[in-house]
C-alpha cells in the first residue's frame, strides 16, 4: 500500500490532542473502503467524507488535504466526520495558512500540518481570534445566541 | 432598528484588529498578494482600475442618521467627497488608499458598521425589502429574520471559502421589491394554512453571464428551523458546487445541472441530519431581535397634501409610496438627477439626508437596490417641508421607477472587469428623455445598464436592459427587452445586433415609440411588450 501518502508526525506543527500522535501511512478514501485494516485515511477535496462513516471506529487519523486554501470543501468534510461521532485525529494538511486556522479549528480539526511552517506567534493569535462565536459548529462552543439567553 | 450588544460590537472590533494584523503581515512580506487578496476581499476591499474600492455593508439596507453621517464624513475624509450606493443596498467608496483601509473600518465600527463579507466567496450582506416595516402590503417585517441570518452568516467557519460568492435576500410581501428570485437564496416569509409564520425557500437564482430565476425548493420551513435549513442549502453547495470553472461556480449552475429536484432531495437529507445536530439558535433570539424593529409611535394627522404647487404635487405622486399608517408615506429620495451618476451622493448630501431622516422619519433611512434612498416613515403633513429641503440640495428629482431612474453599474469609468462605460449611457438617456419631456408620459419603465456580462447593473431584469460589450476594441451595446426583477420576474431577451453609444441612446427612444403607439389603457412598457412580443420592436429597430 502507498505508505508515502500523507504527512508524518514530524510535519504536524500544531496539535490539540493529548493522545499519542498517530503514525500510520494514510490511504486514499477508495483504498480505505476496501482495506479492513486501514487506520488512517486522506480525504481529497473531491472525496465524499460520508463514505467513511461505516469505518469510523477503526480510524485513528483522518487527513483532509487543502491543495489550495481557497477550496473550502474540507471544512464540510471535517464537520461531517465530527457530527458522525468521529473522535480520532483530524489533521488539516496542505495549503494551510494563518487566516484559516480559527475556522478550521471550529470545524473540528485538531491537528495542523501546513506545507510551509507558520509563524508561531501569528498562529497563536489566529487560534484565539474569536472570543465568542455566532454559529454552532464542531468545537462545541456555546454561541453568542445561547449566551444571551442562558 | 437593530442595535449591537457587547457581543456584536466585540465581533466587529475583533475583525478590525484582525484586518490590521493581516495588512501588517502583507507589508512585512509574510503574506503574498495571492494570499492577501481573499482576506482583503472579505473586508470589502477591491483593487479597481485606478484605486482601491471599499464596499461598506448596510445590513438589509437599513441605517440611522448617525451612520449616514459617518458615511458622509468618510467620503470627505478618505475619498473624493462622494460615495456610490449599490444594487445590493451597500455603499462603495471608489478612491481609497490601502493604508487608510483599517482606519476607515475603525471609524465604521464606532457607528456599528463594517465591510465584512461585502466581497469574496462567502455569504454576502443580506438584502431585504426597502419598505420593510412601512409597507402596507407586507405580512410581517422581514428584517428580524434577515438579522438572524446576518449573525449566522458572519464569520461562518464552514462557508467562508465557497465555490463563489453567495447572496441572500429576505422579503415578507407578495410584492417583491428585492429581486428575491434573482438571488442565490431568496426567502419569502409566509403564513401557512394553519396560520403559522415560516419561510419559503427559493434557491439558485442569479444574474451574471447565465441568468436564472430561482425555483422554489421548500414552501414552508418553520421559523425554529430557518437557520438549519439555510445551513443545509449551503452545505450541499459547498460540497458539490463546481470549482473547476469560476463562471460555472454559482449555485444556480449546480441547481440547474443537478436539477432542482435532486438538489432539493439532497438538501432535505442534509436538513434532516442537521436537525439532530442542534445548530439552530434558540427561538428566544428571534424574540430578542423583533422589538428592535417595532413600529415607531405613529400619530394620526392629515392624510392629503396641498397640491397647489405642481412641482411638489408631481414629486408626491412619483416619489412617495403608500404606508401601512394612513397619515404617513415612505418618501423616496432620488439619486438620479437628470444627467447625474446613478446612485452617487456627496458627503454633504449624505449628511443632509441624515438630518432629514432624524427630523422627519424616526431617524431611519433605507437604501434601495435601485440605488435610491428611502425615508420610510414620513408624516404626510411634513412632505412639503421635506421636499423643499430636498429640492434645494438637488435631491428632489421626481422620477422613481421612470426611465430616468436608471440602474447602472460603475462600468469602465471605475471597474477593472468592465468592457464598456455604463454611466455615460445612463446620463445621456436620462438627459434625452428629460429634454423631450417624455419621462412622465412613459410611466413605469425600468431601465438597467451593465458595463459587462457580470450584470451588476441588472440588465437581465430591466424592462429595457443594456449590456456593454467590447467589440473589436470599441464599446458596443446590446439592447434587451422584457425583464423584471419583481414578483412578475422574467429575464429580458436580446433584440438583435448591438449599437454604438449614439445608436443605443436612439434605440431606447425607438422602442419607447413603439410602446407609446401600441399601448392599451393602463399598460406599462413591460405589459405591452408581453402582449405584442418582440417582433414590432425588432421591426422598428432594424426593419
Amino acid at each position: 500500500m502507498a505508505t508515502d501518502l500523507g504527512t508524518s508526525p514530524d510535519e504536524v506543527q500544531f496539535r490539540f490532542r493529548e493522545d499519542e500522535v498517530a503514525d500510520h501511512g494514510t490511504v486514499t478514501v477508495d483504498a480505505c473502503c476496501d482495506q479492513t485494516n486501514a487506520t488512517a485515511v486522506r480525504i481529497e477535496p473531491g472525496d465524499d467524507a460520508r463514505v467513511l462513516l461505516p469505518f469510523l471506529d477503526r480510524l485513528a487519523l483522518v487527513e483532509v488535504n487543502f491543495p489550495s486554501f481557497g477550496d473550502g470543501r474540507g471544512y464540510s468534510a471535517a464537520r461531517i466526520l465530527r457530527e458522525a461521532g468521529y473522535t480520532g485525529e483530524l489533521r488539516a494538511v496542505g495549503d494551510v495558512l494563518i487566516d484559516q486556522l480559527s475556522h478550521m479549528r471550529r470545524c473540528g480539526f485538531d491537528a495542523f500540518a501546513p506545507d510551509k511552517p507558520l509563524d508561531e506567534d501569528d498562529a497563536k493569535r489566529a487560534f484565539a481570534q474569536w472570543d465568542n462565536v455566532y454559529q454552532s459548529a464542531a468545537d462545541g462552543r456555546r454561541t453568542i445566541q445561547e449566551l444571551r439567553h442562558e | 432598528m437593530y442595535k449591537y450588544d457587547s457581543y456584536d460590537q466585540a465581533m466587529v472590533d475583533a475583525r478590525v484588529e484582525e484586518f490590521r494584523d493581516q495588512a501588517q503581515r502583507r507589508l512585512d512580506g509574510k503574506l503574498t498578494e495571492d494570499q492577501f487578496k481573499p482576506l482583503r476581499l472579505m473586508n470589502g476591499l477591491y483593487l479597481q482600475l485606478h484605486a482601491y474600492m471599499l464596499r461598506v455593508a448596510i445590513p438589509y439596507g437599513t441605517l440611522n442618521s448617525r451612520q449616514m453621517i459617518a458615511l458622509g464624513d468618510i467620503a470627505d475624509k478618505y475619498d473624493r467627497g462622494y460615495g456610490h450606493f449599490t444594487t445590493r443596498q451597500n455603499l462603495q467608496y471608489n478612491w481609497i488608499k490601502l493604508e487608510d483601509a483599517a482606519d476607515i473600518l475603525a471609524d465604521l465600527s464606532k457607528v456599528e458598521m463594517h465591510a465584512i463579507q461585502t466581497s469574496g466567496n462567502c455569504i454576502r450582506n443580506i438584502s431585504s425589502d426597502h419598505f420593510a416595516g412601512a409597507a402596507h402590503d407586507e405580512l410581517i417585517d422581514p428584517r428580524p429574520y434577515a438579522e438572524l441570518l446576518r449573525q449566522w452568516s458572519s464569520f461562518h467557519p464552514e462557508f467562508t471559502y465557497l465555490p463563489r460568492k453567495f447572496k441572500i435576500a429576505v422579503i415578507a410581501a407578495d410584492t417583491d421589491r428585492a429581486a428575491m428570485r434573482l438571488h442565490d437564496i431568496g426567502i419569502q416569509i409566509v403564513r401557512n394554512d394553519a396560520g403559522e409564520i415560516g419561510a419559503s425557500f427559493y434557491v439558485g437564482g442569479g444574474m451574471g453571464r447565465t441568468p436564472m430565476i430561482a425555483p422554489q425548493i421548500r414552501d414552508f420551513v418553520p421559523l425554529d428551523q430557518l437557520v438549519t435549513y439555510a445551513e443545509a442549502c449551503l452545505r450541499v453547495y459547498n460540497r458539490y458546487g463546481r470549482r473547476d470553472n469560476k463562471y460555472k461556480a454559482r449555485i444556480k449552475i449546480l441547481v440547474h445541472e443537478m436539477g432542482a429536484e435532486e438538489y432539493t432531495r439532497q438538501v432535505e437529507e442534509e436538513f434532516a441530519h442537521l436537525l439532530e445536530q442542534g445548530v439552530e439558535p434558540p427561538l428566544a433570539e428571534l424574540e430578542r431581535i423583533k422589538p428592535f424593529f417595532a413600529d415607531p409611535a405613529f400619530e394620526d394627522g392629515p392624510k392629503s397634501v396641498d397640491r397647489s404647487d405642481p412641482d411638489f404635487a408631481l414629486w408626491v405622486d412619483r416619489n412617495t409610496v403608500r404606508h401601512k399608517h394612513d397619515s404617513y408615506v415612505s418618501a423616496v429620495i432620488s439619486l438620479k438627477p437628470v444627467g447625474g451618476i446613478p446612485g452617487d451622493a456627496t458627503g454633504d448630501q449624505m449628511r443632509l439626508m441624515a438630518k432629514l431622516a432624524k427630523q422627519y422619519s424616526f431617524d431611519e433611512l433605507r437604501v434601495m437596490h435601485t440605488q435610491n434612498i428611502v425615508l420610510p416613515h414620513v408624516r404626510i403633513a411634513d412632505l412639503h417641508a421635506l421636499w423643499t429641503e430636498l429640492e434645494a440640495a438637488d435631491l428632489g428629482a421626481p422620477n422613481l421607477d421612470t426611465i430616468e431612474d436608471i440602474i447602472a453599474c460603475p462600468g469602465l469609468d471605475y471597474c477593472a472587469l468592465a468592457n464598456a462605460r455604463s454611466i455615460t449611457v445612463a446620463q445621456r438617456i436620462s438627459e434625452n428623455f428629460a429634454k423631450k419631456n417624455r419621462t412622465e408620459e412613459l410611466g413605469q419603465l425600468k431601465l438597467k445598464i451593465s458595463g459587462c456580462i457580470n450584470a451588476c447593473g441588472h440588465h437581465h431584469a430591466g424592462h429595457i436592459g443594456i449590456l456593454g460589450v467590447d467589440k473589436k476594441g470599441t464599446e458596443n451595446y446590446q439592447l434587451s427587452l422584457g425583464g423584471s426583477e419583481a414578483e412578475d420576474v422574467s429575464l429580458a431577451k436580446i433584440t438583435g445586433p448591438g449599437f454604438d453609444e449614439d445608436g443605443v441612446v436612439g434605440a431606447v427612444e425607438t422602442v419607447t415609440d413603439v410602446y407609446l403607439e401600441q399601448r392599451e389603457e393602463g399598460e406599462r412598457f413591460l405589459d405591452t411588450y408581453r402582449r405584442i412580443g418582440m417582433t414590432p420592436f425588432k421591426e422598428a429597430l432594424y426593419g
